[in-house]
């Protein structure tokens, strides 16, 4: 009955390592919240959350924060060609936007590219997994902390 | 250490095992389901989440109804004579007026508005870890709020407690469709919706071609009585109702557009100026206002030729398998908290 017993036991631990491996556990999730000194443009703070310090570099993360804040100015930039846009818009009775992609959907799939990429070549070698801010509502910047698991790193 | 005998375990005989559970849930679902079928909010969705409106529609089919016979017996009535006797283009840029009211109406009726989706599971616990430990917790402060600065102005942010996150500014709740909308000027019956953000240039249009309209119609209307009197009069009560109706529209609805164009000139929110948010004390109204550019025209362009912002709700997506099941626990999870909640407010 013991060795019956301890023979279950190492199967179902080595059960746990498999499943392990395949889907890494989620450790915590950070929020950047957004910075609304400047108005209520897209922009999000900048500030280094200390959760993240064992993970990645304090430049690397502001320079991607840096470089969201600036494609998301890009969308909602006021000038000549937005304000083009929507005098056209106006003219049409609004049913131009039933055909036409608007600037700022296209910036939004630039914006979605970017992050992509982000994830890939920075964020996920190192754990971690930024999530787009439109699937939040432009809330937050939500980062999934993956638990680090290196295995066979003390065997 | 002895040596332990053990199966070898095929790994493909793991990895199966999980996902198979998961194919049993899935096959329970028949069919993907889309975001608009879960939304929390009071409103109600048509055309598979292509269209949105409130759960009352208010009298949106009264002001359709009213527009349309209004300018119907115009143009059956009205409009033969003044075309035999003045020119053609009466008709036709009636006909367009007519055209560009209806479609700004129902493009302001079935318009999300600038719907913010409620904040994730995570996103509140997250809000509430940072609240908690910011303030003292001898006691609950009444309203959770936060303070920023904006162009140097001080603007306090509210805590929504049915959305759970802190109200970006200019963001106020609409009891009605149960929503936080961003820049929420008010909730019109009259269109069936909220009027908001995304929504708002849609409604002024609406409001500046229906005075347009109702102006037009009315001076035809006299012009068509004034030179009937030089001849036989007949049919003199049709006049009289579209006579009626223009006459008792005209006021409120050209009040109601030069109020708007006041409100679009200083990039305020008919919220903002009801609660007088801005009106500073010194006096001097520019100041008051941090969200102003200072110039009618800017204001007036930044409002509405500006950018169109996307929907943030994505009615049409479709939920992942991970969404649709916790839906369930995490309201689970709510109600003890709330619980606990409650009864450390009774017991201080």
């Amino acid at each position: 009955m013991y060795f019956v017993s301890r023979k279950c036991a190492v199967v179902r631990i080595y059960q746990v390592r498999l499943q392990d491996l395949q889907q890494p556990a989620v450790s915590s999730k950070v929020f950047i919240q957004r910075d609304y000194s400047s108005g209520t443009i897209c922009k999000f703070q900048t500030k280094f959350p200390s959760e993240l310090e064992s993970r990645i570099d304090k430049q690397q993360f502001e320079e991607t924060i840096q470089t969201l804040n600036n494609l998301y100015a890009e969308a909602e930039k006021l000038g000549g060609k937005s304000y083009l846009e929507g005098c056209l818009a106006c003219l049409t009775a609004y049913t131009i936007f039933l055909c036409m992609e608007t600037h700022y959907e296209k910036v939004l799939k630039k914006i979605a590219r970017y992050i992509k990429d982000q994830n890939e070549k920075i964020y996920a070698p190192r754990g971690l997994l930024l999530t787009d801010p439109i699937e939040r509502g432009l809330r937050v910047v939500e980062i999934t902390i993956f638990e680090d698991r290196s295995i066979g790193s003390g065997r | 250490m002895k040596n332990c005998e053990y199966q070898q375990i095929d790994p493909r005989a793991l990895s199966v095992s999980p996902s198979s559970a998961q194919n049993h849930l899935e096959k329970k679902e028949q069919r993907p389901r889309r975001k608009w079928e879960v939304f929390p909010g009071k409103n109600r969705f048509f055309c598979d989440g292509r269209i949105m409106l409130a759960r009352q529609s208010g009298v949106l089919p009264l002001t359709l109804g009213l527009i349309v016979v209004t300018c119907g017996l115009f143009f059956a009535f009205d409009c033969p004579f003044l075309v035999e006797h003045l020119t053609i283009f009466i008709p036709v840029i009636g006909g367009m007026l007519f055209v560009f009211v209806v479609i700004s109406l129902l493009r302001t009726s079935f318009t999300d508005p600038g719907i913010l989706p409620r904040a994730t599971p995570d996103e509140a616990a997250d809000i509430e870890k940072q609240i908690d430990t910011s303030g003292s917790s001898t006691y609950r402060p009444p309203p959770r709020t936060k303070e920023i600065l904006i162009n140097q102005q001080v603007v306090k942010l509210k805590y929504c407690f049915t959305c759970k996150m802190f109200r970006p500014p200019r963001t106020s709740h609409c009891s009605l469709c149960d929503n936080c909308v961003e820049r929420f000027d008010h909730h019109c019956p009259w269109v069936g919706n909220c009027v908001g953000k995304r929504n708002y240039r849609f409604f002024y249009s609406f409001i500046i071609s229906l005075s347009f309209l109702t102006s037009f119609i009315f001076g035809c209307v006299i012009t068509h009585i004034t030179l009937r009197k030089y001849s036989h009069s007949t049919k003199r009560h049709r006049y009289h109702s579209v006579l009626v109706i223009c006459f008792f529209s005209i006021w409120s609805i050209l009040g109601l557009s030069g109020f708007h164009t006041y409100l679009v000139a200083s990039n305020l929110t008919t919220n903002e100026d009801i609660k007088g948010s801005w009106s500073s004390k010194r006096g001097a109204e520019e100041s008051g206002n941090p969200y102003s550019y200072n110039s009618i025209i800017t204001n007036c362009c930044v409002t509405l030729c500006g950018p169109m912002p996307p929907s943030l709700i994505d009615r049409r997506g479709f939920l992942s398998p991970d969404e649709a099941i916790p839906a369930a626990s995490a309201s689970e999870i709510e109600l003890p908290l709330f619980a606990a909640k409650n009864d450390t407010h009774m017991v201080g």
